[in-house]
């Protein structure tokens, strides 16, 4: 681990202008519409100082904070995969000759996202979706967009009300895979960042910016901070066993009591950091000349995604919810070696009627041995 | 993790490469065969599958029903049952479609040298299966005793009727030949096609390929049970919605399974478990 120094706040606006610099196009929080999401920003003007957001099952509320943090907030309702794996992109286009047709890739470049307030259970989310465009078939898209990304990582010093990622071991501590890290403290008379360089590409910004020498006792009281945020996580799943759970469970009555409830709305996988499930589209032109195939975001729990011949398979709401938490707390283990839940929340957070993917398999483990007893 | 862990992209496995159909078949009233020439051959093992594009329509997971012998000619069996395979019947020679692929795992061509063989087709179940059945003929000497029982619905429903004539010729083949439901043309069995499974002669260590709709691998599966099959010994060609082909797009997921790239052919011990799940 590099050596901490401390950026003061007013010196904030160097760091980002550094990036600028380098080429970079800085994306962070924002406001708006009575929420915080991500956005291009140009200054910490853009930044949501003062504010910070509640969250619990289908709740947020924004609220001020009784200071300016800038990182103050726990996390945005958007996350960062909409930069890595755009919503909509665009694969090829086709061009018709007679009966035939050529295919073209795009050729616009990829962009070089500088990305500003990375949490520790973002950047596992990444890692996660890393594993999973960089299969057998590596995805040039993804792939493309994600080696120029520079990474500003945020510890969180704040647990909200639908945070586990101590949970699923994934925060709230930033440990690798940033280019540079920071913790901000904020008291009566100062505002600083404690602020550290992953990778060789990080340490070059931090020695044009004018750092002071961190002394041990900043070091020791951003630990604090982020080992109380540790304690204030508002959920947590008991992970042990829980692939096997899972696969046992596959008829447990609790999937008919949450198909009750799931409105098949798709917003936890549209919020969730790790969903990357995409259908594909065909745009043909209104002459037929050319043909563009799109890539979209997709849901488990769309009834097409199913679809074969004849009709679809998972027809059920409780076989599509049964398939989502399955495929992310258990069979995504034995996909890609990880679970697929950072622990970020969001999914209870978004959820219109409040479902809690933690509430959901403590009903099925506290059922399991309860049957188990008899 | 982090700035540089993936290597710079050299190929975009969903860029697709325009054939043109030299050659088509109608089988029956909704199920056709059109072959293809791909520029400089295609190579593949039986079993696996291409994503097949229409111009401006879409794409679709297709098994390829050709000779591996014979990569100047790329076959696929198609049933027209949705928009994109609609789209394909209506395709000519000299028509161009899409291909990427050949993805997925293949049957166990390996696994069953020396061994008896014993395949079970089930409608447009047996296009993935004709390809194991073309490298059994042109290797006859490395299997054993080989079988197939065929299923259709009906008379009219029979796929490759000249190449069951033919296979049929074959005095080192036992080809079994049934339908559900009969008419006045028929001579053969009638009944589902597990019925066949008994009658047909092969060692218990045989290797079984199995293919066809659901219900239809898990009376099979069953039936070879019954003929003390070993579990790892049967294998089942899986189908599921594909968008990508290539373990990306989340679609054909089968519990832990991408049926695209772990299947579709896999071990039935090994889907026995989620076989046995509604809706997996």
């Amino acid at each position: 681990m590099t050596a901490a120094s401390i950026l003061d706040r007013s010196d904030f606006d160097q760091l980002l202008a550094l990036l600028v610099d380098e080429g970079y196009q800085p994306i962070g929080p924002i406001l708006e519409g009575g929420r915080i999401v991500y956005g291009p920003i140009d200054s910490s003007s853009d930044l949501p100082a003062g504010k910070t957001d509640l969250h619990d099952g289908g709740m947020y509320r924004l609220v001020d904070r009784q200071d300016d943090a800038l990182f103050g907030y726990n996390l945005p309702s958007d996350s960062w995969k909409q930069y890595l794996f755009p919503p909509q992109t665009l694969l090829w286009s086709a061009v018709r000759s007679g009966g035939s047709f050529s295919v073209n890739p795009p050729t616009s470049e990829a962009p070089r996202y500088a990305l500003f307030g990375v949490r520790a259970c973002e950047l596992a989310a990444i890692d996660i979706q890393d594993r999973v465009f960089d299969g057998a078939y590596p995805d040039p898209h993804y792939g493309s967009i994600r080696e120029r990304v520079f990474i500003v990582g945020v510890n969180c010093v704040q647990a909200g009300g639908t945070c586990f990622c101590a949970s699923m071991g994934t925060g709230p501590e930033l440990t690798d895979g940033y280019d540079i890290v920071m913790t901000e403290f904020i008291d009566e008379d100062e505002h600083r960042f404690l602020i550290r360089s992953g990778t060789t590409a990080g340490g070059d910004v931090l020695a044009r910016l004018p750092l002071a020498p961190a002394d041990p006792t900043d070091c020791s009281h951003a630990d604090a901070l982020i080992a109380e945020a540790a304690t204030g996580m508002g959920r947590t799943l008991d992970t042990g066993g829980i692939k096997e759970l899972l696969y046992e469970n596959a008829e447990h009555p609790r999937w008919d009591d949450v198909a009750s409830r799931c409105l098949l709305c798709a917003n936890c996988t549209m919020v969730c950091p790790t969903c990357f499930c995409a259908t594909t589209e065909d745009r043909p032109t209104l002459d037929g000349a050319t043909a563009e195939r799109w890539r979209t975001w997709d849901s488990c729990f769309a009834l097409e995604h199913s679809y074969i011949h004849g009709g679809p398979i998972r027809v059920s709401v409780r076989s599509r919810y049964r398939q989502w938490l399955t495929h992310k707390l258990a069979t995504w283990i034995d996909q890609f070696d990880t679970s697929g839940c950072v622990g970020c929340g969001r999914c209870i957070t978004w959820c219109p009627v409040g479902i809690d993917i933690t509430e959901e398999v403590k009903a099925i483990r506290t059922e399991e041995a309860a049957h188990a007893h008899r | 993790m982090c700035t540089v862990t993936i290597a710079e992209p050299r190929i975009d496995p969903m860029l697709t490469t325009p054939m043109v159909i030299s050659a088509r078949r109608q089988e029956t009233a909704d199920t056709f065969t059109i072959d293809l020439a791909p520029p400089g051959g295609f190579t593949f093992l039986p079993g696996e599958f291409t994503m097949l594009y229409v111009y401006g329509v879409g794409e679709v997971p297709i098994s390829i029903s050709g000779d591996p012998a014979h990569p100047e000619v790329l076959t696929h069996t198609i049933r027209a049952a949705g928009k994109v395979t609609e789209a394909l019947e209506r395709m000519r020679p000299g028509d161009t479609v899409g291909v990427r692929g050949p993805y997925g795992t293949g049957w166990p061509m390996e696994a069953a040298k020396g061994k008896d063989v014993v395949l079970v087709g089930g409608g447009i179940g047996l296009a993935p299966l004709r390809p194991a059945l073309s490298h059994i003929i042109n290797n006859r000497i490395d299997y054993g005793l080989v079988s197939m029982a065929i299923g259709f619905r009906s008379p009219h429903e029979m796929l490759f009727v000249e190449e069951i004539r033919e296979w049929r010729q074959h005095f080192d083949l036992d080809i079994e030949l049934t339908v559900d439901v009969a008419d006045e043309t028929w001579r053969g069995s009638v009944g589902v096609v597990t019925r066949l499974i008994p009658m047909l002669e092969a060692n218990e260590d045989a290797i079984a390929m199995v293919c066809g709709p659901g219900i239809m691998m898990t009376f099979t599966a069953r039936a070879l049970r019954d003929r003390d099959f070993h579990p790892d010994n049967i294998y089942v060609s899986l189908e599921r919605n594909m968008k990508c082909g290539v373990g990306m797009c989340g679609h054909c997921q089968y519990g832990p399974l991408f049926v695209c790239t772990d299947g579709p052919v896999k071990q039935f011990s090994e889907v026995e478990r989620l076989f046995g799940i509604r809706e997996v």
